[in-house]
Protein backbone atom coordinates (compact mmCIF):
# COMPACT_ATOMS: atom_id res chain seq x y z
CA UNK A 1 0.00 0.00 0.00
CA UNK A 2 1.38 3.58 -1.25
CA UNK A 3 2.28 5.79 1.56
CA UNK A 4 0.20 9.08 1.47
CA UNK A 5 2.04 12.04 3.06
CA UNK A 6 0.75 15.50 3.19
CA UNK A 7 2.90 18.47 4.49
CA UNK A 8 0.83 21.74 5.26
CA UNK A 9 3.67 24.57 5.65
CA UNK A 10 4.75 28.09 4.86
CA UNK A 11 7.12 29.04 1.88
CA UNK A 12 9.30 31.46 3.92
CA UNK A 13 9.05 29.01 7.35
CA UNK A 14 12.48 27.29 8.01
CA UNK A 15 10.58 25.12 10.73
CA UNK A 16 8.63 24.02 7.57
CA UNK A 17 12.05 23.47 4.97
CA UNK A 18 13.75 21.37 7.86
CA UNK A 19 10.70 19.07 7.34
CA UNK A 20 10.97 19.11 3.08
CA UNK A 21 14.73 18.72 3.44
CA UNK A 22 14.27 15.64 5.24
CA UNK A 23 11.42 14.25 3.02
CA UNK A 24 13.78 15.22 -0.05
CA UNK A 25 16.49 13.41 1.57
CA UNK A 26 14.43 10.19 1.92
CA UNK A 27 12.91 11.02 -1.56
CA UNK A 28 9.52 10.55 -0.18
CA UNK A 29 6.62 12.01 -2.45
CA UNK A 30 3.97 13.79 -0.58
CA UNK A 31 1.77 16.59 -1.28
CA UNK A 32 2.49 20.34 -0.34
CA UNK A 33 -0.11 22.35 1.13
CA UNK A 34 0.73 25.87 1.65
CA UNK A 35 -1.39 27.48 4.44
CA UNK A 36 -2.08 31.17 4.70
CA UNK A 37 -1.11 32.02 8.33
CA UNK A 38 -4.26 34.61 8.60
CA UNK A 39 -6.43 31.99 7.39
CA UNK A 40 -5.77 28.85 8.93
CA UNK A 41 -7.48 26.06 7.02
CA UNK A 42 -10.23 23.87 8.66
CA UNK A 43 -7.48 20.59 7.92
CA UNK A 44 -4.41 22.68 9.68
CA UNK A 45 -6.43 23.31 12.68
CA UNK A 46 -8.02 19.60 12.80
CA UNK A 47 -4.71 18.21 12.63
CA UNK A 48 -2.76 20.78 15.15
CA UNK A 49 -5.54 22.03 17.27
CA UNK A 50 -3.02 22.47 20.04
CA UNK A 51 -0.66 24.75 18.29
CA UNK A 52 -2.31 25.26 15.25
CA UNK A 53 0.78 26.00 13.46
CA UNK A 54 2.70 24.87 10.64
CA UNK A 55 4.83 22.52 9.84
CA UNK A 56 2.25 19.38 10.76
CA UNK A 57 2.96 15.99 8.53
CA UNK A 58 -0.06 13.75 7.30
CA UNK A 59 0.71 10.12 7.12
CA UNK A 60 -1.86 8.44 6.21
CA UNK A 61 -4.53 10.36 7.68
CA UNK A 62 -2.75 10.74 10.81
CA UNK A 63 -0.80 13.84 12.10
CA UNK A 64 2.63 14.58 13.34
CA UNK A 65 3.75 18.09 14.61
CA UNK A 66 6.58 19.71 15.74
CA UNK A 67 9.07 20.58 13.40
CA UNK A 68 12.32 18.72 14.52
CA UNK A 69 9.55 15.75 16.19
CA UNK A 70 8.27 15.49 12.46
CA UNK A 71 12.14 15.42 11.42
CA UNK A 72 12.88 12.37 13.92
CA UNK A 73 10.04 10.56 13.23
CA UNK A 74 10.82 10.98 9.39
CA UNK A 75 14.04 9.50 10.04
CA UNK A 76 12.36 6.61 12.01
CA UNK A 77 10.01 5.86 10.06
CA UNK A 78 12.08 5.61 6.26
CA UNK A 79 15.09 4.42 8.09
CA UNK A 80 16.75 2.56 5.38
CA UNK A 81 17.79 5.59 3.15
CA UNK A 82 19.90 8.37 4.12
CA UNK A 83 19.76 8.27 7.92
CA UNK A 84 19.47 11.80 9.34
CA UNK A 85 20.47 11.17 13.16
CA UNK A 86 23.52 9.41 14.33
CA UNK A 87 23.42 5.75 15.17
CA UNK A 88 25.30 5.64 18.65
CA UNK A 89 23.03 6.46 21.49
CA UNK A 90 25.75 9.18 23.06
CA UNK A 91 25.90 11.36 19.23
CA UNK A 92 22.43 10.66 19.40
CA UNK A 93 22.09 12.44 22.48
CA UNK A 94 24.41 15.20 21.22
CA UNK A 95 22.47 15.86 18.00
CA UNK A 96 19.47 16.10 19.92
CA UNK A 97 21.16 18.88 22.26
CA UNK A 98 22.28 21.28 19.34
CA UNK A 99 19.72 20.97 17.28
CA UNK A 100 17.43 22.28 20.42
CA UNK A 101 19.75 24.97 21.08
CA UNK A 102 19.21 25.94 17.39
CA UNK A 103 15.28 26.14 18.91
CA UNK A 104 15.67 27.46 22.27
CA UNK A 105 18.19 30.25 20.77
CA UNK A 106 19.03 30.79 17.67
CA UNK A 107 15.72 31.30 15.88
CA UNK A 108 14.35 33.35 19.09
CA UNK A 109 17.33 35.92 18.96
CA UNK A 110 16.97 35.97 15.01
CA UNK A 111 13.49 36.91 15.12
CA UNK A 112 14.98 39.86 17.63
CA UNK A 113 17.19 41.03 15.55
CA UNK A 114 14.71 42.20 12.63
CA UNK A 115 11.72 42.75 14.76
CA UNK A 116 13.36 45.50 17.43
CA UNK A 117 14.96 48.60 17.17
CA UNK A 118 17.67 50.70 19.41
CA UNK A 119 19.18 49.16 22.80
CA UNK A 120 17.23 46.13 22.49
CA UNK A 121 17.97 45.43 19.09
CA UNK A 122 22.01 46.19 20.07
CA UNK A 123 21.49 43.29 22.55
CA UNK A 124 20.05 40.96 20.63
CA UNK A 125 22.64 40.97 17.78
CA UNK A 126 25.32 40.33 20.59
CA UNK A 127 23.33 37.27 21.27
CA UNK A 128 23.04 36.50 17.80
CA UNK A 129 26.99 36.59 17.29
CA UNK A 130 27.77 34.54 20.66
CA UNK A 131 25.20 32.29 19.81
CA UNK A 132 26.91 31.55 16.24
CA UNK A 133 30.44 31.31 17.68
CA UNK A 134 28.95 28.67 19.82
CA UNK A 135 27.79 26.83 16.65
CA UNK A 136 31.37 27.86 14.91
CA UNK A 137 33.25 26.55 18.19
CA UNK A 138 31.26 23.17 18.07
CA UNK A 139 31.24 22.72 14.18
CA UNK A 140 35.48 22.74 14.40
CA UNK A 141 37.02 21.35 11.52
CA UNK A 142 34.50 19.13 10.51
CA UNK A 143 32.15 19.35 7.00
CA UNK A 144 29.03 19.39 8.58
CA UNK A 145 27.85 19.61 12.17
CA UNK A 146 27.13 15.56 11.73
CA UNK A 147 30.89 14.73 11.08
CA UNK A 148 31.07 13.66 7.34
CA UNK A 149 27.96 13.56 6.78
CA UNK A 150 25.02 16.22 6.48
CA UNK A 151 23.17 15.39 9.44
CA UNK A 152 20.16 16.43 12.17
CA UNK A 153 21.83 19.23 13.56
CA UNK A 154 22.12 20.96 9.47
CA UNK A 155 19.55 20.42 8.81
CA UNK A 156 18.21 22.20 12.03
CA UNK A 157 20.25 24.92 11.75
CA UNK A 158 21.03 25.37 7.38
CA UNK A 159 17.11 26.92 7.27
CA UNK A 160 17.99 29.56 9.24
CA UNK A 161 20.60 31.24 6.25
CA UNK A 162 17.23 31.95 4.24
CA UNK A 163 16.87 34.46 6.85
CA UNK A 164 20.16 35.95 7.14
CA UNK A 165 19.93 38.49 4.71
CA UNK A 166 17.01 40.13 6.93
CA UNK A 167 19.09 39.88 9.85
CA UNK A 168 21.51 41.44 7.83
CA UNK A 169 19.52 44.05 6.84
CA UNK A 170 18.08 45.17 9.77
CA UNK A 171 20.63 44.31 11.87
CA UNK A 172 23.19 46.23 9.28
CA UNK A 173 26.00 43.72 10.03
CA UNK A 174 27.75 40.92 8.12
CA UNK A 175 27.42 37.53 8.91
CA UNK A 176 30.35 36.69 7.04
CA UNK A 177 32.60 39.15 8.42
CA UNK A 178 32.04 37.65 12.17
CA UNK A 179 31.12 33.88 11.28
CA UNK A 180 32.97 33.32 8.05
CA UNK A 181 32.88 29.66 9.11
CA UNK A 182 29.61 29.26 9.27
CA UNK A 183 29.04 30.79 5.80
CA UNK A 184 31.48 28.28 4.52
CA UNK A 185 29.44 25.62 5.96
CA UNK A 186 26.10 27.16 4.45
CA UNK A 187 27.35 27.32 1.09
CA UNK A 188 28.87 23.20 1.49
CA UNK A 189 25.38 22.22 2.57
CA UNK A 190 23.76 24.55 -0.39
CA UNK A 191 25.60 22.18 -2.66
CA UNK A 192 23.31 19.61 -1.57
CA UNK A 193 20.48 19.18 -4.03
CA UNK A 194 17.78 18.95 -0.88
CA UNK A 195 18.89 21.77 0.53
CA UNK A 196 19.40 24.32 -2.89
CA UNK A 197 15.92 22.55 -4.02
CA UNK A 198 14.38 23.77 -0.11
CA UNK A 199 15.45 26.77 1.10
CA UNK A 200 13.89 29.95 -0.87
CA UNK A 201 16.14 33.19 -1.93
CA UNK A 202 16.89 35.19 0.78
CA UNK A 203 15.50 38.35 -0.71
CA UNK A 204 12.02 36.87 -1.24
CA UNK A 205 11.97 36.17 2.44
CA UNK B 1 33.12 -2.99 32.49
CA UNK B 2 31.17 -1.29 34.86
CA UNK B 3 29.26 1.75 33.98
CA UNK B 4 30.19 5.05 35.73
CA UNK B 5 27.02 7.37 35.99
CA UNK B 6 27.02 10.48 37.95
CA UNK B 7 24.20 12.40 37.78
CA UNK B 8 24.30 16.77 38.60
CA UNK B 9 21.18 18.02 40.08
CA UNK B 10 18.97 19.86 42.33
CA UNK B 11 16.92 18.19 44.87
CA UNK B 12 13.69 20.48 44.39
CA UNK B 13 14.07 20.76 40.55
CA UNK B 14 11.31 19.00 38.79
CA UNK B 15 13.59 18.89 35.39
CA UNK B 16 15.87 16.87 37.98
CA UNK B 17 13.51 14.78 39.04
CA UNK B 18 12.74 13.42 35.54
CA UNK B 19 16.11 12.09 35.26
CA UNK B 20 16.06 10.34 38.61
CA UNK B 21 13.13 8.76 37.80
CA UNK B 22 14.27 6.87 34.54
CA UNK B 23 17.37 5.71 36.14
CA UNK B 24 15.17 4.30 38.97
CA UNK B 25 12.32 2.92 36.72
CA UNK B 26 16.03 1.32 34.74
CA UNK B 27 17.89 0.12 38.00
CA UNK B 28 20.78 2.03 37.59
CA UNK B 29 23.14 2.81 40.26
CA UNK B 30 25.05 6.52 40.30
CA UNK B 31 26.07 9.04 42.33
CA UNK B 32 23.76 12.26 43.01
CA UNK B 33 25.63 15.09 43.33
CA UNK B 34 23.94 18.01 44.56
CA UNK B 35 24.33 21.82 43.14
CA UNK B 36 24.14 24.83 44.80
CA UNK B 37 22.86 26.87 41.75
CA UNK B 38 24.30 30.19 43.43
CA UNK B 39 27.91 28.62 43.35
CA UNK B 40 27.76 26.50 40.63
CA UNK B 41 30.43 23.77 40.66
CA UNK B 42 33.54 23.79 38.18
CA UNK B 43 32.40 20.44 37.23
CA UNK B 44 29.13 21.51 36.25
CA UNK B 45 29.96 24.73 34.57
CA UNK B 46 33.30 22.14 32.88
CA UNK B 47 29.72 19.43 31.83
CA UNK B 48 27.51 21.93 30.84
CA UNK B 49 29.47 24.84 29.03
CA UNK B 50 26.30 26.12 27.11
CA UNK B 51 23.48 26.17 29.50
CA UNK B 52 25.34 25.38 32.91
CA UNK B 53 22.12 24.22 34.15
CA UNK B 54 21.23 20.74 35.76
CA UNK B 55 20.76 17.97 35.73
CA UNK B 56 23.37 16.75 33.60
CA UNK B 57 24.38 12.76 33.04
CA UNK B 58 28.09 11.77 32.98
CA UNK B 59 27.96 8.25 31.62
CA UNK B 60 31.59 7.03 31.84
CA UNK B 61 33.02 10.70 31.72
CA UNK B 62 30.89 11.91 29.03
CA UNK B 63 28.17 14.76 29.63
CA UNK B 64 24.16 14.48 28.51
CA UNK B 65 22.41 17.71 29.08
CA UNK B 66 18.93 18.64 28.69
CA UNK B 67 16.50 16.40 31.09
CA UNK B 68 14.06 15.57 28.07
CA UNK B 69 17.12 14.33 25.96
CA UNK B 70 18.84 12.34 28.98
CA UNK B 71 15.81 10.42 29.40
CA UNK B 72 15.39 9.61 25.76
CA UNK B 73 19.08 9.07 26.11
CA UNK B 74 18.62 6.07 29.43
CA UNK B 75 16.26 4.70 27.49
CA UNK B 76 18.06 3.94 24.32
CA UNK B 77 21.14 2.37 26.16
CA UNK B 78 19.36 0.69 28.93
CA UNK B 79 17.02 -0.57 26.34
CA UNK B 80 15.96 -3.72 27.67
CA UNK B 81 14.52 -2.96 31.06
CA UNK B 82 11.33 -0.60 31.69
CA UNK B 83 11.08 0.97 28.09
CA UNK B 84 9.76 4.28 28.64
CA UNK B 85 9.37 5.69 25.12
CA UNK B 86 6.85 3.59 22.96
CA UNK B 87 8.24 1.15 20.04
CA UNK B 88 5.76 2.56 17.25
CA UNK B 89 7.73 5.93 15.46
CA UNK B 90 4.06 7.06 15.88
CA UNK B 91 3.30 6.84 19.17
CA UNK B 92 6.80 7.96 20.09
CA UNK B 93 6.15 10.78 18.11
CA UNK B 94 3.31 11.88 20.00
CA UNK B 95 4.81 10.80 23.13
CA UNK B 96 7.81 13.31 22.03
CA UNK B 97 5.29 15.98 21.23
CA UNK B 98 3.25 16.25 24.68
CA UNK B 99 6.60 15.98 26.70
CA UNK B 100 7.48 18.72 24.36
CA UNK B 101 3.91 20.91 25.46
CA UNK B 102 4.75 20.07 28.93
CA UNK B 103 8.19 21.81 28.52
CA UNK B 104 6.75 24.52 26.51
CA UNK B 105 3.63 25.65 28.19
CA UNK B 106 3.38 23.91 31.74
CA UNK B 107 6.64 25.10 33.27
CA UNK B 108 6.37 29.01 31.98
CA UNK B 109 2.74 29.32 33.01
CA UNK B 110 3.37 27.85 36.26
CA UNK B 111 6.48 30.21 36.98
CA UNK B 112 4.35 32.99 36.40
CA UNK B 113 1.97 31.71 39.07
CA UNK B 114 4.80 32.85 42.07
CA UNK B 115 5.99 35.60 39.97
CA UNK B 116 3.61 38.05 38.89
CA UNK B 117 0.89 40.12 40.93
CA UNK B 118 -2.61 41.29 39.89
CA UNK B 119 -3.62 41.40 36.03
CA UNK B 120 -0.53 39.05 34.43
CA UNK B 121 -1.22 36.90 37.30
CA UNK B 122 -4.70 36.60 36.56
CA UNK B 123 -3.85 35.82 32.89
CA UNK B 124 -1.32 33.41 34.03
CA UNK B 125 -3.72 31.43 36.01
CA UNK B 126 -6.05 31.33 33.15
CA UNK B 127 -3.56 29.70 31.15
CA UNK B 128 -2.80 27.24 33.60
CA UNK B 129 -6.05 26.20 33.90
CA UNK B 130 -6.26 25.76 29.85
CA UNK B 131 -2.91 24.58 29.61
CA UNK B 132 -4.30 21.53 32.33
CA UNK B 133 -7.32 21.10 30.82
CA UNK B 134 -5.85 20.11 27.41
CA UNK B 135 -3.84 17.66 29.22
CA UNK B 136 -6.62 16.10 30.94
CA UNK B 137 -8.06 15.56 27.16
CA UNK B 138 -4.75 14.19 26.28
CA UNK B 139 -5.46 11.86 29.23
CA UNK B 140 -9.18 10.71 28.39
CA UNK B 141 -9.76 7.67 30.34
CA UNK B 142 -6.23 5.95 29.82
CA UNK B 143 -4.71 5.66 33.41
CA UNK B 144 -1.62 6.96 32.33
CA UNK B 145 -0.50 8.94 29.30
CA UNK B 146 1.71 6.42 28.35
CA UNK B 147 -1.88 3.89 27.87
CA UNK B 148 -1.56 1.33 30.72
CA UNK B 149 1.52 1.61 31.64
CA UNK B 150 4.04 4.63 32.90
CA UNK B 151 5.73 6.16 29.89
CA UNK B 152 7.00 9.12 28.77
CA UNK B 153 4.61 11.86 28.84
CA UNK B 154 3.87 10.78 32.62
CA UNK B 155 7.43 10.80 33.74
CA UNK B 156 7.84 14.33 32.11
CA UNK B 157 4.76 15.91 33.52
CA UNK B 158 4.19 13.93 37.26
CA UNK B 159 7.49 15.55 38.39
CA UNK B 160 5.23 19.09 38.14
CA UNK B 161 3.35 17.41 40.91
CA UNK B 162 5.90 18.38 43.88
CA UNK B 163 4.98 22.10 42.75
CA UNK B 164 1.50 21.65 43.08
CA UNK B 165 1.33 23.24 46.74
CA UNK B 166 3.43 26.10 45.30
CA UNK B 167 1.35 27.03 42.49
CA UNK B 168 -1.98 26.49 45.09
CA UNK B 169 -0.53 29.09 47.24
CA UNK B 170 0.52 31.40 45.34
CA UNK B 171 -2.13 30.95 42.90
CA UNK B 172 -5.07 30.86 45.56
CA UNK B 173 -6.74 27.70 44.12
CA UNK B 174 -7.34 24.48 44.31
CA UNK B 175 -6.09 22.02 41.29
CA UNK B 176 -8.25 19.36 42.36
CA UNK B 177 -11.14 21.12 42.05
CA UNK B 178 -10.45 21.94 38.61
CA UNK B 179 -8.33 19.22 37.29
CA UNK B 180 -10.18 16.28 39.56
CA UNK B 181 -8.42 14.02 36.65
CA UNK B 182 -4.67 15.12 36.93
CA UNK B 183 -4.64 14.86 40.52
CA UNK B 184 -5.86 10.91 40.41
CA UNK B 185 -3.35 10.48 37.60
CA UNK B 186 -0.70 11.74 39.82
CA UNK B 187 -1.68 9.93 42.86
CA UNK B 188 -1.78 6.69 40.69
CA UNK B 189 1.52 7.64 39.31
CA UNK B 190 2.60 8.04 43.16
CA UNK B 191 2.36 3.99 43.40
CA UNK B 192 4.78 3.67 41.66
CA UNK B 193 8.24 3.23 44.24
CA UNK B 194 10.30 5.10 41.76
CA UNK B 195 7.88 7.89 41.77
CA UNK B 196 7.40 8.20 45.39
CA UNK B 197 10.93 7.89 46.38
CA UNK B 198 11.86 10.85 44.11
CA UNK B 199 9.13 13.05 44.47
CA UNK B 200 9.74 15.31 47.16
CA UNK B 201 7.59 16.54 49.97
CA UNK B 202 5.31 18.98 48.34
CA UNK B 203 5.56 21.50 51.50
CA UNK B 204 9.20 21.18 51.53
CA UNK B 205 9.45 22.79 48.03
CA UNK B 206 7.23 25.26 48.74
CA UNK B 207 10.00 26.09 51.83
CA UNK B 208 12.70 26.29 49.14
CA UNK B 209 10.07 28.42 46.92
CA UNK B 210 9.80 31.15 49.98
CA UNK B 211 13.51 30.86 51.26
CA UNK B 212 14.68 31.60 47.24
CA UNK B 213 12.10 34.17 47.19
CA UNK B 214 13.59 35.85 50.88
CA UNK B 215 10.84 35.65 52.90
Amino acid sequence: MADEVVLLDFWPSMFGMRVRIALAEKGIKYEYKEEDLKNKSPLLLQMNPIHKKIPVLIHNGKPVCESLIIVQYIDEVWKDKSPLLPSHPYQRAQARFWADFVDKKVYVVSRKVWTTKGEEMEAAKKEFFENYKILEGELGDKPYFGGETFGYVDLALVTCYSWFYAVETSGECSIEAECPKIIAWVKRCLQKESVAKTLPDQKKV
